[in-house]
């Protein structure tokens, strides 16, 4: 054998190594099997073995979003394929850069529903950015590398390579990768309209109520961009907001955040979005989560959308200007453009926007008292985002009302330390989630903050954890509800609570124990700082089983259908008929 | 697409000429397809052909309607799939020409064959195909002068027809080949 030739199965976890990948997320199966060979004893890729393939896909979405890096997937045919679908359109959805490869049957056998045959092309196409089907062992390079190149320039999406068996058996020469630049649909700095910059810098000095409002692009674009981000934010002294998916790219401590905006934001970022007249989008998608009622959103602003996907432009609110680009490299342009005009004196004062912002405030919408010895879920969080403040905490969390609280309580001061499904909205995702983040970052303090019912969506992840030895912290609000689902069966359905209750719950303290975890459990309030301390201290994985208050709703919500001044602040606020219009909604 | 009431400013709906390259792969017309079904826009006529075989190039010629609104959606979400190079909009860049071929197969006796004929000439379609029963005619030209011809046939006889879809191209010197060489 030449230095060069070698079988398809190596080219393919070389050229893996040589687009930077150190870890694999994977389950092995007939059609893989050369490329577990491959993996046998290579020291180069790490590979994981988790113990369900949507779990791999969720793994490597951590992985990525708390690296910047893409992350990656290896599954079998059949089965394995189709277990990946969820994790594949979540990371679609959130837009997070991963590339599954996964095994099929041998290219003779294509169509002939062979064993564990499934037309994962097929399946997977509308759910992936782009997939392939390697039918001539001589592309399989190319295609590997140009994976790389898709699963992460522009907006990053999951990319599939299904890797028929005979393929993975050829014999190939190993092609390396060419870095050729020319993609011509690629943005570039250069293309950038200063003009428009320009336009934006001086409504930005001049409008008299402007706000920001960040999403995920910012922090897909790296950490650079949420300096800028913030930068611009103190020079303009202006009010700035987050979405689900951007906490953490302006610091929770910055004086001008007023919080995480939408159905579940709070009072003031709602308001002062529904009155600005200027309102700067920069890489966020204006989701139904967070607009309320479109043509009752920010009736009175000018609107400036900063995208890399002219394809969100537009999408659902028609805006004035339009910048498509990477956060970064626009926000840098806007930064020097506004440091630029701020010597001219063009800066209209926004004391009147910020007295009437503080009033918003004052109303302070995320208060709650925390009476008798019950726990609440918000002091729960609370409690351990204080906690956990000054170490190198990474959150993960599940889907559900403790994603909110979460979202709502526990302070991000810096990007890519929250991972959560915002899009497709998964639950079972924080556990496996919470794997590829601890992987990544094995020193560090990851936390899965997780609700009863989440966690028996994946929870076989345990022996995932036990066996890599990760400190995994498991915070479950333990509500024994599907809480998120009883809330709007409260408020919206007569409380007529169909299906919602979990029951038959197991014993989380000794389900930990039958995997050798560590098990706490608490139900006072007197003894949840302490076992917070507990879990924090103790070195290997804990399951942490909170008692919570079973019947809380989280607040505040903008009902569906409704408009961001229309948003209701406890139960006894909502006496609001919801339409039927409204009702429709998810 | 979000499931909230749209900004309500009505705009009417109008037809939409696109001309795609793509690279001529398997899954690139399923993902432009899956792109129209998968988001509820409306695909009124559509026809692929290898157009370089070098570059492995196809053409489509894509006709939808919408308002200007979904229509800049169209193109901006068929530029993000990775095998679409190119995405013109026809109607909006000037004029063009759109052309279309139908076989019509007519099954007619007695004196309505001279009529089927005499129609068949007027239109200057060619007949490739005579029984003493049936004639197959082949027309090239404009949508509407499809429908006129194949109306006509049917209330002569029993017709069977078969229709390409349509293709188009602008007027005028200008062509695409520096956009092509940058593929
Ligand atoms: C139970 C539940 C409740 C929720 N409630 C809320 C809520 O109250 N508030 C809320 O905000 N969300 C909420 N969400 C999340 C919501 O569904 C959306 O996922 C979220 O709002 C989308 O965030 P985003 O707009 O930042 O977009 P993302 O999905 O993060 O998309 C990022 C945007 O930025 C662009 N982009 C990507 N990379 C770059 C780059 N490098 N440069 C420039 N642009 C880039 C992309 O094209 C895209 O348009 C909830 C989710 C769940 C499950
Ligand atoms: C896979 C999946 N199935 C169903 C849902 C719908 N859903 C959203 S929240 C929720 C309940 C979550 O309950 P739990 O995990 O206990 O969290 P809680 O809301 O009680 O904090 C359900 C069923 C979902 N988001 N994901």
């Amino acid at each position: 054998m030449t230095i060069n030739y070698m079988s398809g199965a190596e080219a393919v976890i070389q050229a893996l190594v040589e687009n930077g990948v150190e870890v694999i997320f994977g389950y092995p199966g007939g059609a893989v099997l050369p490329l577990y060979d491959a993996l046998f004893e290579n020291n180069q890729i790490k590979h994981i073995l988790v113990r369900h393939e949507q779990a791999a896909v969720h793994a490597a979405e951590g992985y990525a979003r708390s690296t910047g890096k893409v992350g990656c997937v290896l599954v079998t045919s059949g089965p394995g394929a189709t277990n990946a679908i969820t994790g594949l359109t979540d990371a679609l959805m959130d837009s997070i850069p991963i590339i599954c490869l996964s095994g099929q049957v041998p290219t003779h056998l294509i169509g002939t529903d062979a064993f564990q045959e499934a037309d994962t092309t097929g399946i997977s196409r509308p759910c992936t950015k782009h997939n392939y089907l390697v039918k001539d062992a001589n592309m399989l390079c190319d295609i590997i590398h140009k994976s790389f190149e898709i699963a992460s320039n522009g907006r990053p999406g999951p990319v599939l390579i299904d890797l028929p068996k005979d393929i993975q058996l050829s014999k190939v020469k190993y092609k390396n990768k060419i870095f050729n630049t020319k993609d011509h649909k690629q943005i570039k700095s250069s293309d950038l309209d200063m003009d428009v910059i320009n336009k934006v810098a001086k409504l930005l000095l001049q409008s008299e109520r402007p706000i920001i409002y960040g999403g995920g692009g910012v922090v897909n674009s790296g950490p650079h961009a949420s300096k800028l981000l913030t930068e611009l934010v103190n020079i303009l002294d202006c009010p700035v907001t987050l979405t689900l998916m951007g906490l953490g790219s302006v610091p929770n401590t910055n004086k001008n955040f007023l919080g995480m905006l939408g159905m579940h934001g709070t009072y003031e970022a709602n308001l002062a979005m529904h009155h600005c007249d200027l309102m700067l989008n920069v890489g966020a998608r204006f989701d139904d989560r967070v607009t309320g009622r479109l043509n009752a959103f920010a009736p009175n602003s000018k609107k400036v959308h900063i995208d890399i996907d002219k394809s969100s432009i537009n999408k659902v609110v028609s805006v004035d200007y339009a910048i498509v680009g990477d956060c970064k490299e626009v926000l840098f342009a806007l930064v020097e453009e506004v440091k630029k005009l701020h010597n001219q004196n063009i800066k209209k004062p926004k004391t009147k926007w910020w007295s009437q912002i503080n009033k918003w405030r004052a109303k302070d919408s995320l208060g709650f008292k925390q009476l008798g010895s019950n726990i609440k879920p918000q002091q729960a969080i609370k409690s351990l985002y204080e906690k956990t403040k000054n170490m190198d905490t990474y959150i993960t969390t599940e889907v559900g009302q403790h994603q909110m609280w979460a979202a709502q309580y526990f302070g991000f001061s810096k990007p890519n330390h929250w991972m959560t499904s915002g899009g497709l909205g998964t639950m079972g995702y924080g556990l496996p989630s919470s794997v590829g983040v601890q992987i990544a970052h094995p020193k560090s303090l990851v936390i899965d903050i997780s609700g009863e019912a989440s966690f028996l969506m994946n929870m076989q992840e345990l022996s995932t954890i036990v066996q890599y030895k990760l400190p995994i912290k498991i915070f479950i609000l333990n509500n024994e509800w599907m809480g998120m689902v009883r809330q709007w069966q409260e408020l919206n359905h007569g409380s007529r609570y169909s299906e919602s209750y979990t029951a038959s719950l197991p014993d989380f303290v000794k389900l930990a124990e039958s995997f050798n975890i560590t098990g706490l459990r608490v139900d006072n309030i007197n003894n949840l700082e302490a076992t917070i301390d507990e879990m924090v201290n103790i070195k290997g994985p804990v399951i942490a089983d909170i008692r919570v208050e079973k019947e809380e709703n989280c607040f505040p919500m903008i009902p569906s259908g409704a408009a961001h001044n229309d948003m209701i602040l406890s139960s006894e606020d909502n006496n609001k008929d919801t339409s039927n219009e409204g009702l429709a909604l998810v | 697409m979000s499931v909230y009431q749209k900004n309500e400013v009505k705009e009417a709906e109008t037809s939409r000429t696109l001309s795609l390259v793509v690279d001529n792969q398997p899954g690139t017309l399923a993902r432009v397809i899956g792109l129209f079904s998968g988001r509820g826009y409306n695909i009124e006529s559509l026809t692929v052909t290898e157009i370089d075989n070098i570059k492995n190039l196809s053409r489509i010629s894509l006709v939808t309607r919408g308002t200007s609104m979904t229509i800049e959606q169209i193109k901006s979400q068929l530029l993000r799939i990775v095998p679409v190079h190119i995405v013109r909009d026809l109607t909006l860049e000037g004029p063009f020409i759109k052309s279309e071929l139908a076989l019509v197969k007519l099954v007619v006796n007695g004196a309505n064959r001279v009529e089927a004929l005499r129609v068949a000439e007027t239109f200057r379609a060619r007949t490739l195909d005579v029984t003493l029963s049936s004639f197959v005619f082949e027309l090239t030209g404009k949508p509407s002068k499809l429908d006129a011809f194949i109306e006509l046939m049917r209330s002569l006889g029993d017709t069977e027809i078969s229709r390409t879809g349509v293709s188009a191209i602008s007027r005028g010197y200008k062509t695409e080949t520096k956009l092509l060489d940058q593929i």
